[in-house]
């Protein structure tokens, strides 16, 4: 552990000192059959009852059972815990649990030099290591000098202490997450009961046996580690001085989820949710099919362009209608999110976003479908575009997207990303009695004339009118409709005239909540600016920024169309604009077209969110090439415009390199 | 409906239509389609407001701004799609799709299978011209082998899709045929299918004048329809022919003309349209002229759980066993922990 010790005490056991320290990252990695992901949620649920504050990453293969012992199959969960408020699940492992060679060999790059690596010494036989690709065995070959490492014999172990339940061999496998879950719950001096309770909710029941392992293993991983010499000391993280309050921890899918049950109750609607299952929104499906008790209906539709259009049939019946996808399930969405466009009905569509082009890469994260979402669409076709800042901003944004949606009449485009998606952390859980209520008008006050489906308000919104509502009879349909009256018109002043009106109506939306998310002054040097999931660690890396005496503030966008009304004023107040995504650069383009700022990229496309030190040192690598690009080339300053751009063109970066001839350079 | 109020009259066909101009072309069999409609529809003593006609892309898909009622002019292919969301989200309007047979059986062929299997309680008016019309004459996925048109000069080489034996493969509930040249018949299918709870599929025989006339004048000719066709009726004989001289028998697995005077009439086939298995209906789906007669009216109407319905069951089942859902208590969760 690198960090400083804040404080010493003896623990309960003599022989052990108990180290205090404010904030440690631990990582599961195993095969993707390992229980990894199980041992880190509990790991995290275990942390937030203790009052920590914590941030998971989960990142797992996108196969189900990759071949098991290759580096294909790893599956990984990060947890930062912390006696303060924190943003990011860290970037740097304080301990590793590497339950085979592959996991040891794909996680060993993120541990900290000094940091502990906890191995199962019975996965580095000759077979497994080959699996993973070692020509050596690196617990023997000192490549692993660096950190601290603690060989355990998991396997041999968790078999003994299951031994007397008379489990078949495969079974007594399947518990040996549990023993390094009690083993990591003792070196962090965490308490059983949270993850006993689960054994017993889960298992207690329909197989006492497994129950009873779990349980055995568990407490003989936690015995081990106060038993055995390996560990000269126990670290504590002390609670973090969180708002008070009722808390929760939760992902961003589970967010969604209660956000949009939360505003069909708000609406005092019924909430359909039809979707096709795809990762990584799936889950909001599953958790929504389980609330069946809520009257929310789902319907798992037979593709994705089925999902759109039967949302968009709930909600031309009147319902709220919602459905969830990712990147290539939006794709498909296109034409019928245009006819929503066209019809202008309330649908939310979320999309989860993935590593793409095509399938891409479907369980990691990516925020490259903001031109999709912005764009994807034949024709002038304004979509007002939300993306969540984090797992809990995600209740918060569901609720929003819902409320335009309906007060607006028009679909919306609710942007997560994998990594807030799956990710988690405590949530201090609102009381819905103090939100606003989402006001919904269907007219059916008798009229003089025939329905004018097509009549705005003040906000160019049109009315709601739903099926069942005498004298409301009305035709809607994708074809150009004529400004007011609602018939099929093919007149080129109508034409325009409405391109113009749906432009104005999206350009004109009032956000409920927060349309971005500040930190730092309101004048400085450079102004960092994200949108949606990445917020934590730019909020983070600027605060680090702001620390070593740089002037950097941060703007994280929440509402990517319209764009905040007052971004170009706030961007005028800085001398240099950063945008910083995981993509090549989308947001920057649409920042430099609206508002003629020079905006620089700072990208990242793999599939990773980003880390606070790489966005530290790359904000830092781009003030330091300005400054070496004011300093004046003596021997070489150009003596005429001409020349100028001769220069330039001559410094273009040779992306292509193949294809460049000896005598190109 | 309080007593005070008079009861309002009933609705004449022509309550059913908007004020919209229909645009189909001068003798197009669409306009038979929808004067019958019109005319069941107000005999049934249907709600205007409570009547939705949704609709994908094509010349019948125009269909809906001639109704005065709720109407959804979609996207090519979706209508199915559109359908099924209301009706999840409002089972109590009556929903009818209007579609032709490249929107249904090319574009939107998946999602035709699925409503059928489904069983959602949507009708299904399937225009069948076997052309694309709106396009302006290309081969449809039911013209016939050989067929030229302008996207086949030299004639089509794939095999056409026979409606009816798509839907009952897809467990349709109900199928029917009828054709636009036969009022009588078409006003008979359509108050079967409206009666219909399910989906219930009818494939109308359509004349196109413009792009495929005559199509289906070996049914609509008056001197030839008796031998060509043959009227399905439950529980009776497959008998056909002007003179009703002539049935249809079952020869091991394949099915047989014979003359009706030279067999006991126990040997010829029985329709019977609540047969629960498909077996039979999708025998009278490959008959196909000129080898056979082509049979019309209803080839299969069956009792089965439908979609909308169940949804809803399961629904209220859930409420019952846990009571209805507490959104506050669903936030707070059940792991929670206090700070301060």
């Amino acid at each position: 552990m690198t960090t400083e010790y804040l404080a010493e005490a003896e623990s309960k056991s003599p022989r052990k000192k108990l180290a205090i320290l404010p904030s440690v990252v631990i990582r599961f990695a195993g095969d993707s059959g390992d229980g990894m992901q199980l041992a880190g949620m509990q790991f995290s649920d275990t942390s937030a009852h203790l009052g920590n504050d914590i941030s998971t990453f989960p990142d797992y293969p996108s196969e189900i059972r990759a071949p098991a012992g290759t580096i294909a199959g790893v599956s990984g969960y990060q947890i930062q815990f912390s006696s303060s408020d924190i943003f990011t699940p860290g970037d740097d492992v304080d301990a590793l649990v590497a339950m085979n060679p592959a996991a040891l060999k794909s996680n060993i790059k993120s541990v900290k030099l000094g940091g502990m690596v906890i191995v199962n010494e019975n996965a580095f036989v000759p077979a497994e290591l080959k699996k993973a690709g070692y020509d050596a065995n690196p617990l023997d070959d000192n490549s692993l000098q660096p950190y601290r490492v603690i060989r355990v014999p998991i396997d041999t172990l968790n078999a003994l202490a299951v031994r007397t339940v008379g489990l078949f061999p495969r079974q007594v496998d399947m518990c040996k997450n549990f023993f390094g879950l009690g083993l990591v719950y003792w070196l962090y001096d965490r308490p059983l009961t949270s993850t006993l309770v689960y054994i017993q909710r889960k298992f207690g029941i329909k197989n006492p046996q497994m129950a009873q392992a779990d349980e055995l293993a568990l407490k003989a991983g936690y015995n081990y580690g106060e038993t055995a010499e390996l560990f000269a000391e126990q670290y504590h993280v002390p609670k973090a001085n969180l708002p008070k309050g009722t808390y929760r921890k939760i992902t961003g899918n589970e967010a969604l989820v209660l956000g949009l049950v939360t505003a069909a109750h708000l609406a005092g609607k019924q909430l359909v949710y039809p979707s096709y299952p795809i990762t990584p929104a799936t889950e909001v499906l599953h958790d929504l099919t389980a609330l069946k008790h809520f009257r929310v209906v789902t319907f798992q539709a037979e593709d994705e362009i089925c999902a759109m259009g039967a949302a968009i049939g709930a909600a031309y019946g009147g319902a709220l209608a919602v459905t969830g996808t990712s990147g290539p399930g939006l794709a498909l969405k296109t034409e019928a999110i245009n006819l929503a466009v066209m019809t202008e009905l309330p649908v939310v569509i979320i999309d989860v976003q993935r590593g793409g082009p095509s399938t891409g890469l479907p369980t990691k994260t990516e925020q490259s479908d903001l031109f999709q979402a912005m764009f994807g669409r034949n024709g002038e076709s304004p979509v007002p575009i939300i993306a969540a800042v984090s797992p809990t901003d995600c209740f918060d944004a569901a609720i929003e997207a819902c409320r335009i949606a309906i007060q607006y009449m028009t679909p919306v485009l609710l942007l997560s990303d994998g990594y807030v998606g799956n990710s988690a952390e405590p949530w201090k859980t609102p009381c819905i009695a103090m939100m606003p209520r989402i006001d919904v008008h269907h007219p059916t006050e008798p009229l003089t004339g025939p329905f004018k489906p097509y009549e705005r308000n003040e906000a160019l919104v049109r009315p709601w009118a739903i099926p069942g509502t005498a004298g409301y009879e009305h035709r809607i349909g994708g074809l150009e409709k004529q400004d007011v009256i609602g018939a099929v018109s093919y007149e080129p002043a109508n034409h325009e005239t409405m391109v113009q009106l749906r432009a104005a109506k999206v350009a004109g939306i009032k956000p409920a909540g927060p349309s971005y998310f500040w930190t730092g002054d309101n004048t400085g040097d450079v102004l960092l600016i994200g949108w949606g999931g990445t917020y934590g660690a730019l909020k983070v890396a600027t605060m680090k920024l702001q620390k070593e005496g740089l002037r950097v503030s941060a703007c994280q966008l929440r509402y990517l169309n319209p764009l905040p009304e007052d971004l170009a004023e706030r961007m005028s107040h800085f001398a240099k604009i950063i945008v910083a995504e995981l993509n090549l650069g989308q947001l920057a383009l649409l920042l430099r077209a609206k508002y003629l700022v020079d905006a620089q990229i700072l990208s990242k496309v793999q599939g990773q969110p980003f880390t606070v030190s790489e966005l530290v040192r790359r904000v830092k690598q781009m003030l330091a090439s300005d400054a070496a690009a004011r300093r004046p080339a003596a021997a070489e300053t150009p003596k005429d415009p001409i020349h100028v751009v001769e220069r330039k063109v001559q410094t273009l970066p040779r992306v292509r390199g193949d294809y460049c001839s000896a005598a190109d350079v | 409906m309080s007593a005070t109020q008079t009861m309002p009259l009933p609705l004449k066909p022509a309550d059913f239509a908007s004020s919209a101009e229909v645009r189909w072309c001068p003798g197009c069999g669409g306009y038979s389609v929808l004067a019958n409609v019109r005319r069941v529809l107000a005999r049934l003593g249907y709600d205007r407001s409570k009547t939705v006609f949704v609709s994908g892309i094509g010349c019948s898909s125009r269909f809906p701004y001639y109704m005065n009622t709720f109407g959804f002019h979609s996207i090519h292919g979706r209508a199915a799609t559109i359908a099924s969301g209301l009706k999840l989200a409002r089972p109590d309007l009556s929903v009818w799709i209007i579609t032709g047979d490249g929107d249904a059986l090319s574009i939107g062929g998946n999602h035709l299978l699925h409503l059928l299997r489904r069983n959602v309680d949507v009708k299904v008016l399937l225009f069948n011209n076997r052309i694309y019309g709106l396009t302006k004459g290309q081969y449809s996925p039911t013209s016939e082998q050989g067929k030229i048109t302008k996207s086949s000069p030299d004639g089509t080489l794939e095999d056409p899709i026979r409606p009816i034996s798509i839907a009952i493969g897809a467990e349709a509930s109900f199928a029917a045929r009828t054709i636009d040249g036969d009022a009588k018949h078409l006003e008979y299918v359509l108050e079967r299918a409206a009666h219909h709870v399910g989906t219930a599929f009818v494939e109308i025989y359509q004349n196109c004048v413009i792009f495929n006339d005559g199509a289906f004048d070996y049914i609509n000719g008056r001197d030839v329809r008796a031998e060509n066709t043959l009227y399905l009726e439950h529980g009776k004989p497959l008998i056909f022919g002007k003179e009703r001289d002539k049935g249809i028998r079952l020869n091991g697995l394949n099915h047989e003309i014979v003359p009706v005077a030279s067999v006991d009439p126990s040997q010829l086939l029985h329709h019977d349209e609540k047969a629960r298995e498909p077996s039979l209906a999708f025998l009278l789906s490959r008959m196909r002229y000129p080898e056979f007669p082509e049979p019309m009216g209803v080839f299969r109407a069956i009792d089965r759980p439908v979609y909308n319905q169940v949804v809803h069951r399961q629904i209220d089942a859930a409420v019952a066993r846990r009571g209805l859902g507490d959104v506050q208590d669903l936030i707070t969760g059940a792991e929670t922990w206090n700070v301060g």
